[in-house]
């Protein structure tokens, strides 16, 4: 299927990336010709065939209700591009 | 003591041998290594040296072995780690500009394995952005290089890609910078690489190595391994990457056996599968040549061949290019600009995560995560997402049928030799094709291994491919040693 | 984190057959139906997350119960709790529901700066619990069934703060990752008075399995009400989301209101939007939520960091078996082992720590006491003088023990019952027992026969006239009679024995 660039912008809005609109009509290009590549998978007979959910032939391992971790408030801020005190600091989230 | 020259040449087996005999010591063993680095830096093969923690951590190695608690094979061995996996204390950036800075305040469960068993880190290698590439050309920190040139051909004389996204551990082992490199593995990421470079590439078994601190791309796929000079090496490597990890939901709880034990040279018996479906059109007559030419070594040495059927092979590089873009795009939906790494500020919240994200990730990460998110979106799902999942379903299926009739399956690791910096970047999927012989083993989650057999008429090397069933590392690893044997490949000088 | 109903549950049918006609609106133009859904979210009791094992703790200091799990740092891994995983089977079999031996978790993904992963891990197709059915009993004691539709855990988001600084928003991670139990009702319920109902029995439930503290102060429970009014018998209308209501009484009001709104405006000839809308308990009004932009698609699939949840059913059923008795089973019970009305053993169930209270009033160690004196002195004087002092009966001053030595001496004639209510005020205040109280003010009831004789003798002979009229029958006078009688023994009469001696002096 031919992705049109207003599929383009919806899609980079969802994946919120910033895309000029010059940009779109050369990507949405691009796109088109991997996604009609990838559809040949349609003509693969699938009835009945259960997606796979894990390669991992193993029931998951579970943890124990135990507190073990958190209580490092200086390595979860180490590397945040802003931080106010303790918080986290974003610009101002209007809701 | 040897010359430094030598030093870096040495096998990991051999350098191990050497510190236990005291022939050098690890220091001696290290310096030599960044000396070395020092010298290669225009393959642009790391993207963050360490020489001061490299030092640190020979120097105890070296108090360690004096005092007779030396760990094993691994102590005092230098390695190069690829740039996915998270250290901490030193840059982490998975070849991305969107992880500038980025410092973690842990170290990866694999990574960590390796520094327990003793070995040094030199530095962090280079690699395609987020592990998404085929020729390590997508990295932030620009193009890694082959230390290969072509003798002739097209590409005679110009710089060669070392294949990705593993290319800076690759080029790094290639190049006697590195002892081993870890490496990992979404598509082909290793084996590819180690093909290009002329050494062994292993990706383990899905579940074998944890994952826990790796930067993820596709979570169903992505698996560490080690890339080295001898199957030997990728043996030992891997004997300390490989383990449990409960902080890894799909790691998977069975002991981890000795590998370089396995490696016994005696293959008699085996029998190993030629997939039919790997004969595909416009696979150069040099590839196929060298295919049949593993399987006559491998008949050589007692194992029977057998064909076999794979027949949804030609779907695993499509159903791959669902699956892996879809999970990433949601695990690259993390990079946001609040919590670490690059943020632009923007007039709000919505336009700071785009222009950050937008200036952030390169244009191949781009295009995956639009590919991503456009097969999981409303009204395509099924379609897609569900599809490829289902897809994946029956070539796991025939991998599974396989296994009856076969104990491993051999194939050509890639298409092709190394190729030219520049070449297929403007046809995505010219470029995907590169992993079309490694995908199939990927999406089924099962161990395979490339070894490097043999020379291009241009003089590049070509890797032969093992797969082998699920945790049949052992079986896998003994047929590589032999192919290995037989080949008297000659790393590059 | 709160979200619209996912696409393929948008289709929910309700199992509540037929119309009462008490619960149609009038509207200016004719009767209207009322069709509400529930969305609660309830924080799992745990001690540690979902996923990680950082604590859940309410109040703790910003960023300071976060792992490196919850901060969404590259390369970190979600790991199943599986207390979590038993807490929602538990959940699921208080609510008489189907558990999913087999359940798979999803990523739900959208960006929001309190999210840190940049998608919530949810179950969307296969959740740990399916269908079941709870009944909710209304104050005039009827009830009414409502479905459940599902029940699947899910991750909390952090804590966005928008009023501590002039141009940003502040992001604590304390709460990114706390288990959520995600309770969907079927549009079974009616009205706002039907929804708070609901919403008071859910959370019953829920604290006497101990799967979910209940405290909607501290955000522990929180409900997202789904309204639409329809024409009787004709097509659901559109539905406004309500979002995050975090009390009983907030839910009714918003229901209320939502439901007058939507009613005006169809009769006006508009439209309702499918919107997302909030509650403002000041004004006891819904707003519009500012309109997204853009139409939510959060492009689930299964999380591949995860295995899929599996149990067998030896498991479900040993957990089954060891359920504590449920509310609508113990007041079963109090109904038929201590004859309690309907009523009053409604109102002693609804609180697990209530029933446990009143049990321990009337029966420790086997000590049969009258459950239904019992369960007038719990429901009125207890209840009465909690809520004067703003306590939960888990702070009462007055210990179940104590209440029950109260009752003792009530029973044993001791002391009456007007003086009891004296004693027990005095209980509450001191936190005596009272028979020290009765002790000490010497309030031990007068019982002996000579002393009210003589007390009587004394009354008819200082009022003749009174007396006549009692002998010709006034039951008025003989009302006062007793009451003097009290009076002069400043209330510590047996008043049966008074009643009997004026009848004998004066001939009844
Ligand atoms: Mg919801
Ligand atoms: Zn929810």
């Amino acid at each position: 299927m031919a992705l049109d660039t207003d599929t383009v912008r919806r899609i980079a809005r969802l994946a919120r990336l910033h895309i000029p609109d010059a940009d779109l009509e050369p990507l949405a290009g691009e796109l088109s010709n991997i996604i009609g590549w990838v559809e040949q998978l349609a003509e693969v007979d699938t009835d009945g065939v259960a997606p796979m959910t894990s390669v991992v032939e193993t029931t998951p391992h579970l943890r124990d209700d135990v507190v073990n971790d958190g209580g490092y408030p200086d390595r979860v801020l180490a590397n945040a591009p802003d931080a106010e005190g303790e918080f986290f600091a974003v610009p101002k989230v209007i809701e | 003591m040897a010359g430094t020259s030598d030093l870096t040449r040495l096998t990991i087996a051999d350098a191990g041998a050497g510190l236990a005999a005291g022939d050098f010591s690890a220091r001696e063993l290290t310096q030599a290594h960044l000396d070395a680095m020092a010298a290669a830096r225009d393959l642009n093969a790391y993207s963050a040296e360490t020489p001061d923690q490299a030092l640190a951590m020979a120097d105890a190695s070296d108090a360690r072995r004096g005092q007779g608690d030396a760990q094993g094979p691994l102590d005092g061995i230098p390695l190069a780690i690829k740039d996915l996996f998270c250290t901490e204390g030193v840059l982490s950036t998975a070849g991305s500009h969107i992880l500038d800075g980025f410092k973690p305040t842990y170290e990866s469960t694999v990574t960590q394995q390796l520094w327990d068993a003793g070995a040094v880190m030199l530095g962090k290698t280079n690699m395609d952005e987020f592990a998404m590439g085929s020729a390590n050309v997508t990295s932030h920190y620009g193009p890694c290089l082959n230390p290969w040139k072509a003798a002739s051909g097209d590409a005679a004389g110009k710089d060669l890609v070392p294949g990705g996204s593993s290319g800076g551990s690759a080029s790094a082992v290639a190049a006697n910078i590195a002892l081993g490199a870890t490496g990992t593995d979404t598509g082909g990421s290793i084996r590819q690489p180690g093909s290009f470079c002329g050494i062994v590439g292993m990706k383990p078994t899905y579940g074998r190595c944890s994952r826990w601190g790796i930067i993820a791309f596709a979570s169903s796929l992505d698996q560490a391994g080690p890339l080295t000079r001898t199957v030997r090496d990728g043996a030992l490597m891997l004997g300390a990457m490989a383990g449990y990890d409960p902080k890894d939901s799909t790691s998977v709880d069975i002991p981890v056996p000795d590998y370089a034990a396995a490696l016994t040279g005696d293959i008699r018996g085996l029998r190993v599968g030629i997939p039919a479906e790997y004969r595909m059109d416009g696979t150069p007559p040099e590839i196929e040549a060298l295919w049949q030419q593993g399987r006559d070594w491998l008949r050589d040495a007692g194992a029977e061949i057998v064909d076999i059927s794979l027949p949804h092979t030609k779907y695993a590089l499509p159903t791959y290019y669902i699956v892996a873009p879809a999970e990433a795009s949601s695990n690259l939906a993390r990079y946001d600009g609040v919590r670490y790494g690059l943020r632009v500020e923007g007039e709000d919240i919505i336009d700071t995560y785009e222009k950050t994200r937008a200036a952030g990730f390169g244009p191949e990460v781009k295009r995956r995560i639009m590919i991503g998110t456009y097969v999981l979106s409303a009204g395509y799902y099924d379609a897609y997402y569900l599809q490829a999942q289902r897809v994946r379903t029956r070539i796991a299926d025939d991998f599974r049928a396989a296994w009856d009739k076969c104990d491993v399956i051999l194939t050509p690791t890639a298409p092709s030799a190394a190729f030219a910096i520049g070449e297929k970047m403007d046809d995505p999927i010219a470029m995907y094709l590169n992993d079309i012989f490694t995908v199939p083993a990927s999406m089924a989650g099962l161990p395979a291994i490339s070894v490097p057999a043999g020379l291009s008429a241009d003089g590049l090397p070509l890797g032969l491919h093992l797969i082998g069933p699920a945790f049949a590392e052992e079986t896998m690893l003994r047929a590589a040693d032999v192919l290995e044997t037989a080949a008297e490949f000659e790393g590059r000088q | 984190m709160t979200d619209t109903a996912p696409d393929h549950l948008s289709g929910h049918v309700t199992t509540r057959i037929g119309h009462n006609q008490k619960d149609l609106v009038e509207g200016a133009t004719g009767p209207w139906e009322v069709i509400i859904g529930l969305e609660v979210h309830a924080q799992v009791t745990s001690e540690a997350k979902l996923f990680s094992g950082a604590a859940t703790a309410f109040g703790a200091e910003p960023n300071t119960q976060v792992s490196l799990v919850d901060a969404a740092m590259p390369g970190m891994l979600p790991v199943i709790n599986r207390e979590c995983a038993r807490q929602a089977i538990r959940t699921g079999l208080g609510l008489g529901a189907q558990i999913n031996l087999r359940s798979v978790f999803d990523r739900k993904n959208y960006f929001y700066p309190d999210l840190p992963q940049g998608y919530q891990i949810s179950q969307f197709t296969q959740p740990i619990v399916g269908e079941g059915r709870i009944t909710v009993d209304l104050p005039d004691g009827e009830s009414f069934e409502v479905g459940i539709e599902r029940l699947h855990l899910e991750q909390d988001a952090g804590k966005s703060i928008h009023d501590q600084h002039p141009q940003k928003t502040f992001i604590d991670l304390n709460r990114s990752g706390v288990a959520l139990m995600e309770i969907v009702s079927k549009p079974d319920i009616r009205s706002g008075e039907e929804a708070a109902a609901y919403l008071g029995k859910l959370r019953s439930i829920l604290r006497y399995l101990g799967t979910c503290d209940g405290d909607m102060s501290q955000g522990s429970m929180r409900a997202d009400v789904n309204v639409s009014v329809r024409r009787p018998g004709e097509d659901l209308g559109t539905r406004a989301e309500i979002k995050n209501v975090n009390s009983l009484r907030f839910v009714r009001q918003a229901v209320d209101y939502e439901v007058r709104r939507q009613i005006e405006l169809i009769e006006d000839g508009g439209e309702v939007d499918q919107e997302t809308r909030l509650f403002d308990a000041n004004r006891g009004e819904t707003r519009s939520m500012r309109s997204k932009e853009e139409a939510h698609d959060y492009r689930y699939f299964p999380d591949p960091d995860l295995l899929p949840l599996e149990f067998d059913q030896a498991f479900v059923d040993a957990l089954a078996a060891d359920l504590p008795e449920l509310p609508d089973a113990k007041k079963a019970r109090f109904i038929d082992d201590y004859g309690l009305s309907s009523y009053d053993a409604g109102v002693l169930v609804a609180e697990r720590e209530t029933a446990e209270y009143f049990e321990a009033v009337i029966d420790p160690a086997g000590a049969k006491r009258d459950a239904k004196l019992a369960a007038n002195w719990v429901t009125a004087e207890l209840f009465g003088r909690l809520n004067n002092a703003d306590k939960d009966i888990t702070e009462s001053p007055v210990a179940a023990v104590q209440l029950g030595g109260l009752i003792d001496l009530i029973a044993d004639d001791t002391i009456s019952g007007r003086i009891a209510k004296d004693v027990f005020a005095e209980m509450f205040d001191s936190g005596q027992e009272a028979a020290a109280i009765v002790e000490e003010k010497g309030l031990k009831q007068i019982t002996d026969t000579g002393a009210i004789e003589s007390v009587i003798d004394q009354l008819i002979a200082d009022n003749p006239d009174q007396a006549d009229q009692y002998r010709q029958g006034n039951t008025k006078v003989a009302g006062w009679f007793t009451g003097q009688a009290m009076k002069a023994t400043q209330g510590q009469a047996n008043p049966q024995m008074v009643n009997q001696i004026l009848k004998d002096k004066l001939g009844g």
